[in-house]
């Protein structure tokens, strides 16, 4: 099932619905790398609520992610990741290092304007 | 329920052995004799049981008065056990005993000791009563050995159990009182750990600790461990692991109180404390977290 990726204001969001393919992970990369500079975003949020597993495969994708936006000149935050699922990924050593997490997406779009005010 | 069936059929074979050696006698008179011989003696063998368990020096937690009154309801259940051969009187009083005597420090081998006592002086005035009639004694001591004998597992197993009740109901108690999760503020969570985390206790602390932060919206954890003497490597692990799943779910956590040896655990495993916050006490921790949250204290006045 293909990630839908919605624009809001300066920030792209992309919310897991289900379990997703390593096809569909690697589908949402190239998108979101390619719609960012279209739409000149500035933020882009993962939003992972809904997952109940997030394996290493994931794991590594989400920080791929980030660090192909970064290079592309905007920041990533992942949010919703649950307690179990982190620290299930905790365990496994998947911890996301370098990659900016958020409880919600309430609180990625205050982290991202936060970000956007300091650039300003 | 098994258990108690084998228990009789044992005793069925056992007063089958002493029908075959007299059949003059069914093996329910005996022990009725024998309930009246205790009945007829009851005060002088009490005192003699009595005068062996001071003897022996156990139930020292006790006074004489407390233990004399206790050997008396003692002595006549054991002998009501032995006259109806139903155990569950003697059951509910063992129980009661323990819930009564188990705080005051009474021990397992002190409960097991007075038990055997009383059977060794009961032995004890039937080989004295029927010393005369070798055959008679044999075939009473047929029909009191099997019935001794469940009565002793009877308490035994009584007080064992109430021990283990009282341990289950206090280690709960502590489960509970262990890990608080307490917001001082907005978004700030306080965890504060006291006395010895094991692997159990350290697995229900990242589990509250992670359901804190997400119904309290936490940006900011301040772990303190001041109360924590020492940790092992597992453990420590654990607490790193614990740090890193609050900062998947977007919370940044502060570790306040670390005493030297746990620093030098962290340091001996080898842990990257480029991952961890720790501020050396709890106010210095809450002050940083309150940096971070972007409060300020500042006092209004002068404290009188």
């Amino acid at each position: 099932m293909e990630v839908p990726i919605l624009k809001q204001g300066e920030v792209l969001i992309a919310t897991f619905q289900a379990a997703l393919s390593d096809a569909d992970l690697n589908q949402l990369r190239s998108g979101l790398v390619q719609q960012v500079v279209r739409f000149r975003s500035r933020g882009v949020i993962v939003d992972v609520t809904a997952m109940d597993v997030l394996d290493s495969f994931a794991s590594r994708t989400l920080r791929e992610i980030t660090h192909m936006i970064r290079l592309r000149g905007a920041e990533t935050v992942i949010v919703g990741i649950q307690p179990e699922v982190a620290f299930a990924m905790v365990q496994l050593g998947l911890t996301l290092e370098g990659v900016a997490t958020a409880l919600d997406l309430e609180e990625g779009l205050a982290y991202l304007n936060q970000k956007f005010k300091k650039t300003n | 329920m098994a258990k108690r069936n084998g228990m009789s059929q044992e005793t069925v074979t056992l007063n089958n052995r002493a029908g075959e050696l007299a059949r003059d006698e069914a093996p329910s008179e005996l022990l009725r004799e024998l309930v009246a011989h205790l009945r007829q003696n009851r005060t002088q063998l009490r005192e003699e049981w009595v005068a062996r368990i001071s003897e022996a020096r156990l139930l020292t937690a006790m006074t004489k008065e407390e233990i004399f009154a206790e050997a008396t309801s003692v002595y006549d259940s054991y002998v009501e056990a032995l006259e109806t051969e139903t155990f569950e009187a003697l059951q509910a009083y063992a129980r009661n005993l323990s819930e009564r005597i188990i705080p005051r420090g009474v021990e397992t081998h002190e409960v097991l000791g007075i038990v055997l006592l009383l059977r060794d002086v009961l032995a004890r005035s039937l080989f004295a009563k029927y010393q005369t009639d070798f055959k008679k004694l044999n075939r009473i001591l047929d029909a009191y050995e099997p019935a001794a004998n469940r009565i002793q597992s009877t308490v035994a197993v009584g007080f064992v159990q109430e021990r283990e009740r009282v341990i289950r109901q206090q280690q709960e108690a502590i489960r509970e009182l262990s890990t608080p999760v307490l917001q001082v503020r907005e978004r700030l969570l306080i965890l504060p750990i006291i006395g010895v985390i094991d692997p159990q206790r350290s697995r229900q602390l990242t589990e509250q600790l992670l359901r804190g932060i997400r119904t309290n919206r936490a940006k900011v954890v301040v772990i303190d461990i001041t109360g924590v003497a020492a940790m092992d490597a597992t453990v420590a692990n654990h607490l790193v692991q614990t740090v890193e799943a609050s900062r998947l779910l977007g919370a940044n956590v502060i570790v306040t109180g670390l005493s030297p040896e746990i620093a030098q655990t962290l340091v001996t495993i080898g842990i990257d404390l480029g991952k961890m916050n720790t501020v050396g006490d709890l106010q210095g921790g809450i002050e940083q977290a309150e940096r971070l949250l972007g409060y300020k204290v500042v006092a209004l006045a002068e404290p009188s």
